[in-house]
């Protein structure tokens, strides 16, 4: 199947904001995704693995090493061959057992030769890339705790079976699922960076211009491809750009305030929400080209790095949304 | 609005769809067909026989283990030939093929995803065949979402229909649907409350191929037609709101719809568009099935998006909770092999194997099918507790409230326990589910606050519709306890007649039927004064009896867990 351009996706502006952030500064931790089937929640993410630059990667190694860091590969990573691979997309199906993600002793080999040998899983598949989930909140608890501690860390440390490896796993996890079916804890819910909600768009127009959209692919997927190549590579460049320029952006002392103020008038607990607003605005400003933080920036993130931080209140009818843009009108004005 | 279809109208649409699905399977998704019978076997048979001769189609059984799916070590073989022996996952065999799925509402949601990821990725086409007699069970919805047609031929009888396979088309050489035809098909599934957008795009694929198919090139009104019939109407879950904006249409469907014919006419301006979306409206409301249609009108929270009741967590011992051990066994079907177990099973025989082996035998290890343990897992099991509160005159108004607050708390601790809280109300001359079983508290909100109150007391209704949640419960692999909160003063019999004497002795009879199943239950009495009617519920339940006079909802909570604990 070929993939949709990541600029033809209609509308779902936040949905693309929180995938770019989360693409620029990968230690912002994972984005989640709220929202019905059939809203392009996994076209979205799909489409933005596709529209980055091929990476490079030690020829024949199964962890996808750089070649300038191949001293963390647990295998005798030698090879002077380097080649480039796209980046990785790895959709992790629910059901998924702890053996496939996490990767388990090699059966085969140990059963035909008697050898101990690794078999990598679905982390080491994503390094470097991107691990999607649909319907996380379906998912096995124990394999979400496995997953969101691997992305918080960066790398995957297996003490089973018998073997005792260690590999990096530097992924955007991106979960998506419907709050209808089913919660997430809220202490999984915690450790994602960034939470956007979507909806299906309800404006006619929209709705035509992705039917027409979906059935230009449908009739001839190259053509589509070249007649977006040009604005993908616009999204490209900006990423590109983006991660240049975050390290010398300047954070003030004053935006840093403001940055707690919000936290503490939403009541969000823990610090990770600070942090992630922090970065996330950040990351804004350097996508946005900008030098240094702003008000707007934080606003504009808020809500994308703390709806989902929020204690829940059985009582309170009020949305989250709602609640953190309250905080913020009452704030800055 | 149009008459019902009757059932030969709807057959031939049925037809009518199952052909424009074999112009092009891959394109569709898939073809889902409700309903045990003749007619369903004949139609899959002829179906089966006509994509056969340009694709793979395979049937697979819904036990197929994930191993077999996705390819992997065939262990077996390995061991007896002593060299790695693979197997092809099916799906990968499959890819631009077409499986038929029997049975599909009883699926598991772990194999349906990697069904869907293939779907999703290698073009997979999917036949899935509903066999469930009522909605209780439905199939995995990442299934259903991703096929273009759901054709219900529970009520075809005519066994002398002859189905006509569609031929490959190339889809380009029937141009794409102009702009108005295409805002009209999103009106109409606006209409329909159709939010999804894949349906919008099947809708397109359809009217083209049944373009195809009467030998035109350019899509007409009777395409466009025909494809709202057939991929929107059986999704739809509101009736559209033939009312004219102009006659202040009542409430939200109609706003959206008011909306929506104002934006249309904004970028066109073309006011004879009104006219063909009211005409595409009519066939489609037409062509719902009744069956959608009565959940619609009757409890439309069932249907609603996405069937939640059904989240994943079974109970398989097999394969996931926490580890206790190996036993012996062979691997597959979702038991994994436990190696080192199996190696140190296999250890103290390796010298006689060895002497054993013949000279040419190359292993170093010899390990038999007897040696082979697998992994042993427990898992918790998922409790659901089914409230069947009384919502009659005599006990409720007081006691809503509170009813209300305990299900809160339980839920607000569900995520926690690993626990589901489902409501049923009864009130009037029957009961029904304001709350099929969820961990959602975004939906249990919504519940709550339409809970209605008032009216007589069908108690025996509520008993048997608790009992039937229940019953799904237990299939599903939950452990169900029933609270009910009602006086026991039942005086509404099934039939919806007043019959104080008749409604007791149909509820005792439903009660003991519960008490037989050996479901856990609670009787909650709510009357302000203790009463005996409900400790006699309570006996013939084989439940607890607690008379809660005055109870806060923090009491109730207390006392259902108790129950649920002792299960």
């Amino acid at each position: 199947m070929s993939v949709f351009p990541f600029s033809a996706i209609v509308g779902q502006q936040e949905m693309k904001l929180a995938l770019l952030v989360a693409a620029v500064d990968a230690r912002i931790g994972g984005v989640m995704i709220f929202g019905d089937r059939g809203t392009g929640k996994s076209t979205a993410a799909r489409a933005l693995a596709a529209t980055l630059p091929t990476i490079r990667v030690v020829d024949g190694c199964r962890f996808n090493c750089e070649p300038e860091h191949r001293d963390d590969c647990p295998d005798p990573c030698t090879n002077k061959r380097v080649r480039k691979m796209a980046v990785p997309f790895v959709d992790l199906p629910l059901g998924s057992t702890e053996d496939r993600v996490l990767g388990t002793l090699d059966l085969e080999r140990a059963l035909a030769n008697g050898e101990k040998k690794f078999e990598t899983g679905l982390l080491a598949k994503a390094h470097r890339g991107f691990l999607y989930i649909d319907e996380i909140n379906l998912l096995e608890d124990h394999v979400v705790d496995l997953l969101l501690d691997v992305a918080a860390s960066g790398e995957n440390l297996v003490e089973r079976d018998g073997l005792s490896i260690r590999h990096p796993a530097r992924f955007v996890l991106i979960g998506s699922g419907n709050p209808e079916e089913g919660e997430l804890r809220p202490q999984l819910l915690d450790r994602f960076g960034l939470s956007v909600e979507v909806r299906t768009p309800e404006k006619i127009d929209d709705r035509v211009e992705i039917m027409k959209r979906c059935d230009a692919q449908e009739q001839n997927a190259q053509k589509f491809a070249e007649k977006w190549k040009g604005e993908d590579a616009k999204v490209l460049r900006q990423i590109a750009r983006a991660k240049k320029a975050i390290g010398s952006i300047k954070t003030s002392a004053k935006v840093l305030r403001d940055t707690a103020e919000i936290c503490k008038a939403v009541g969000a607990d823990g610090l990770r929400g600070e942090l992630t607003l922090m970065r996330g605005a950040r990351a804004l400003a350097a996508l946005e080209g900008d030098k240094v933080v702003t008000r707007d920036h934080l606003k504009q993130m808020a809500p994308l790095a703390l709806r989902h931080r929020l204690r829940r209140d059985v009582l309170d009818e009020t949305g989250s949304t709602v609640r953190i843009e309250r905080a913020l009108e009452e704030l800055f004005g | 609005m149009k008459s019902r279809p009757d059932s030969g109208t709807a057959l031939a649409d049925h037809l009518l769809a199952a052909r424009l699905f074999s112009c092009n399977p891959s394109s569709f998704g898939g073809i889902c067909l409700r309903g045990t019978g003749p007619v369903r076997d004949a139609l899959v048979a002829a179906l089966q026989a006509a994509l056969s001769s340009q694709k793979p189609v395979i049937k697979i059984p819904i036990n197929v283990d994930a191993d077999r799916l996705l390819g992997g070590v065939d262990l077996t073989a390995t061991l007896e030939i002593g060299r790695t022996v693979r197997r092809d996952g099916l799906l990968d065999q499959m890819a631009q093929g077409v499986v038929i799925i029997p049975m599909g509402e009883r699926m598991t949601d772990d194999i349906a995803a990697h069904i869907a990821q293939a779907m999703d990725i290698t073009n997979l086409a999917v036949i899935l065949l509903d066999d469930s007699p009522d909605a209780d069970e439905v199939p995995p919805s990442v299934l259903l979402e991703r096929m273009a047609f759901h054709c219900d031929l529970s009520a075809a009888r005519d066994l002398k229909c002859t189905f006509q396979a569609g031929s490959f088309v190339a889809n380009a050489k029937i141009k794409p649907l102009r702009k108005k035809q295409r805002s009209a098909i999103a009106a109409t599934a606006s209409a329909l409350g159709v939010y999804s957008i894949r349906p919008l795009v099947f809708a397109e694929r359809a009217a083209r191929y049944h373009a195809a198919i009467a030998g035109r090139s350019v899509t007409s009104d009777a395409d466009i037609e025909a494809a709202i019939r057939l991929v929107l109407a059986p999704l739809a879950t509101q009736i559209p709101d033939f009312e004219k904006p102009s006659a202040e249409p009542p409430k939200q469907n109609s706003e959206n719809q008011s909306e929506d014919r104002s934006d249309s006419d904004e970028d066109k301006q073309m006011p004879a568009d009104i006219p063909f979306e009211d005409i595409l409206l009519e066939a489609a409301a037409a062509a719902i099935p009744p069956k959608i249609l009565d959940q619609i009108k009757g409890k439309d929270r069932l249907t609603g998006k996405g069937q939640a009741g059904r989240s994943g967590q079974k109970q398989k011992s097999a394969k996931r909770g926490r580890p206790r051990g190996s036993r012996p066994g062979v691997p597959g079907n979702g038991k994994k092999l436990a190696l080192i177990d199996s190696l140190r099973a296999a250890a103290p025989w390796q010298n006689i194997r060895r002497l054993d082996a013949k000279a040419d035998d190359q292993r170093i290890v010899h390990v038999r099918k007897s040696d082979l343990r697998v992994r042993h897992f427990e898992e918790q099991r998922e409790t659901l507790t089914i409230f069947a509160v009384d919502a009659s005159g005599s006990s409720a108004l007081s006691r809503l409230a509170e009813a209300k607050g305990a299900i809160e708390l339980m839920l607000a601790e569900a995520y926690i326990k690993r626990s589901q809280v489902a409501l049923i109300a009864f009130r009037q001359t029957d009961a029904s589910i304001l709350l099929p079983p969820t961990r959602s508290l975004t939906r249990a909100r919504r519940a709550l606050t339409a809970l209605p109150g008032g009216g007589g007391t069908p108690i025996a209704a509520g008993l048997i519709a608790a009992q039937r949640l229940a019953d799904a419960a237990v299939k599903h692999g939950q452990t169900p306890t029933i609270a009910l909160l009602t006086d026991g003063k039942a005086n509404v019999m099934l039939d919806g007649t007043a019959n104080r004497k008749g409604a007791n002795e149909e509820m005792l009879a439903a009660a003991k039927a519960i008490a037989v199943s050996g479901i856990q239950s609670i009787v909650i009495d709510i009357s302000p004064r203790p009463r005996p009617e409900a400790a006699e519920l309570a006996e013939t339940l084989r439940g607890r009896y607690l008379p809660l006079p005055r109870a806060g909802s923090k009491a109730l909570v207390e006392a259902i867990e108790t129950v649920g604990a002792e299960g």
